[in-house]
């Protein structure tokens, strides 16, 4: 089977959020990128369970400039056989999935896995897009994911319950916690990832239909009140009478 | 303007986040003075749409479930139809499976997870994790916007509407359901609740969580939990919320024996009213508390179940 696993690189979950340049663009000083952790945690760690059990190839693919290495080299480093950048700035959603999708289409993979969302945008996007450009059929936010003779089996969280849905393959599949576990490299995976093919990819750009103008923090809390809790009770009063949440 | 909006339901009623996604598609088009028609498919009694704001109502009788692919072609065929150049859904599973591919179709600039109206073509939405918000600038002739659940609220000041019927060539769905387990439980489902009482490591143990569900059910809240708790097993992995699990923006979060670590505020920072009750009076989730309760929750939460049975008798 082959699988494309898309990536992205994303700040450290820890990182100061602080924004340059009239607050038009994320301040990176001192910030450490990692990969996006349901790209890294659920899709790449399937993919990889895939393949053990059944053979085949995962690639990995990242859009973005030369500050992407680290990251591609890190999916390599937890087991993916080879990578893929395509050299171009991540302006929105759409030119993003246009890359991905005018690099996949002619390279015949059965499965492209990402992970739900990414935690910088939260946009729950490319997956559906690269969906439509390739003419896929898409399940979003798989929670788990099986493959047995070209057809996926997938399971995923809806109000109330769980749906199991299958779908033949190729397709696009976004992953949600429950896909997989996260996987440490080791020191071998570390060393082979140095010498894992990388291949980059030189595109045109594409315009842009979003572009993001301004970045805002949110207000501030007000300082938080406190209840002693040798009379707790008092909580239930302040939040009807004076929060009315109850 | 004309906006089109979908509308989703499930069990023969409209979706709390698909009437949130009316109410703001309403909101939005009213601005401009324009109309908004709400779009649906099924048996159902689709005029209640205009209670959360719709003008008239489109609906395709012979489909009967909503498909990723399938909606996005009745989308389509209705935006062709109305001229609309606005298009809104919810940001819920149906809205991510559709949304990408009309942006696709339509080349249309998608600004996905909105919390407010847009002001001419600037969207706000909610970016790293509910830690910051971008305004983003659509540059295309049509818009198309998801709404974050929970982030609007359901104006439901109107009256009915007329629904006309309307039919579209969408397909067969490619993707197949195979069986919908509907969880045995009387929970409030964790994305769509309004109070929510949430636990962490400090609860020490899964059997000392009693208390925590007869806290949530005296509050009618739904229960939720830290990363940690859902990854040993303590509870199922769908009350995980956070930065890697689910985000949500209950109007009340009591977070109880929770340290407040920033991947799990992430999560929860859209709330309205945040309690925290630790017994580390240097928890970091004190720093994003509205009300907070410095004890051990196995004192403090018993006399919260108590004050609450006692507010309830008093209703
Ligand atoms: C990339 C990444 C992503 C992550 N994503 C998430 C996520 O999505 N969601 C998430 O929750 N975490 C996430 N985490 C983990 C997060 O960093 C914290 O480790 C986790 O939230 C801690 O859970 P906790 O508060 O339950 O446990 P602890 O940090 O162990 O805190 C327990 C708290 O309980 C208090 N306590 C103990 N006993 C009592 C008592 N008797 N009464 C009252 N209080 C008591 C303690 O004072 C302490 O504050 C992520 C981490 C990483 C690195």
């Amino acid at each position: 089977m082959k699988i494309l696993v898309c990536v992205s690189k994303a700040p450290d979950t820890t990182s100061k959020i602080a924004f340059t340049n009239n607050n038009s663009s994320f301040d990176e000083a001192g910030v450490n990128f990692i990969v996006n952790p349901y790209d890294e945690w659920y899709a790449l760690v399937r993919a990889l369970e895939l393949k053990e059990a059944q053979g085949g190839n995962v690639t990995v693919l990242s859009v973005g400039g030369i500050d992407y290495e680290q990251i591609i080299r890190k999916a390599l480093a937890i087991g993916a056989d080879d990578a893929v950048r395509i050299d171009a700035p991540e302006s929105d959603a759409l030119s993003v999935s246009t890359h991905i999708a005018n690099y996949a289409k002619d390279k015949g993979f059965d499965l492209i896995l990402c992970g739900k969302e990414t935690i910088n945008y939260n946009g729950s996007v490319v997956p559906g897009m690269v969906a439509e450009l390739l003419d896929m059929p898409l399940v979003a936010l798989a929670a788990k994911l099986d493959v047995t003779n070209g057809v996926a089996t997938c399971e995923r969280e809806v109000t109330g319950g769980m749906e199991v849905l299958e779908v033949n393959l190729p397709a696009v599949i976004s992953a949600a916690k429950g896909m997989a576990e996260q996987r440490i490299p080791n020191m071998r995976g570390i060393m082979a990832a140095r010498t894992k093919a990388l291949e980059v990819v030189s595109v045109e750009n594409t315009t842009a239909t979003t572009s993001v103008n301004n970045y805002e923090l949110p207000p501030a809390k007000s300082a938080c009140k406190y209840v002693d809790p040798a009379n707790a009770a008092e909580l239930i009063t302040l939040l009807h009478q004076e929060a009315k949440v109850i | 303007m004309k906006t089109i909006v979908f509308a989703e339901h499930l069990n023969g009623k409209f979706t709390k986040s698909s009437l949130e996604a009316v109410s703001y598609a309403s909101a939005w088009s009213a601005s401009v003075g324009g109309t908004c028609i709400a779009i649906t498919y099924g048996s159902i009694d689709a005029s209640v749409l205009g209670t959360a704001g719709a003008n008239e109502v489109w609906k395709m009788d012979a489909l009967s479930a909503a498909d990723g692919e399938q909606i996005t072609k009745l989308m389509l065929a209705a935006q062709k139809e109305s001229g609309a150049t606005a298009i809104v859904l919810s940001q819920d599973l149906i809205g991510k499976s559709v949304a990408p591919r009309l942006s696709v179709r339509l080349n249309a600039g998608l600004v996905s997870g909105a919390s407010f109206l847009p002001t001419g073509n600037i969207v706000k939405k909610n970016v790293f994790s509910g830690k910051a918000i971008a305004h983003v600038t659509v540059n295309s002739e049509i818009s198309i916007v998801t709404v974050l659940p929970n982030s609007y609220g359901v104006n439901a000041a109107g009256a009915a509407c007329p629904v006309n019927a309307f039919n579209a060539e969408v397909g067969t769905a490619r993707v197949r359901v195979k069986e919908v387990r509907v969880e045995e439980s009387e929970s409030i489902p964790l994305p769509e609740a309004d109070k929510v009482v949430s636990a962490g490591r400090g609860m020490k143990g899964p059997e000392n969580w009693g208390m925590i569900e007869e806290l949530a059910k005296e509050l009618g809240a739904a229960t939720a939990c830290s990363r940690p708790v859902s990854d040993i097993g303590w509870r199922p992995h769908h009350e995980h919320v956070g930065q890697t699990g689910i985000a949500i923006r209950p109007n009340l979060y009591i977070a109880v024996g929770i340290s407040g670590a920033i991947q799990h505020l992430a999560g929860v920072n859209g709330s309205k009213v945040i309690v925290v009750i630790n017994k580390d009076p240097e928890a970091p989730f004190f720093k994003a508390a509205d009300y907070g309760i410095i004890g051990d929750a196995f004192e403090v939460v018993p006399q919260l179940i108590a004050a609450a049975k006692a507010f309830n008798a008093t209703k």
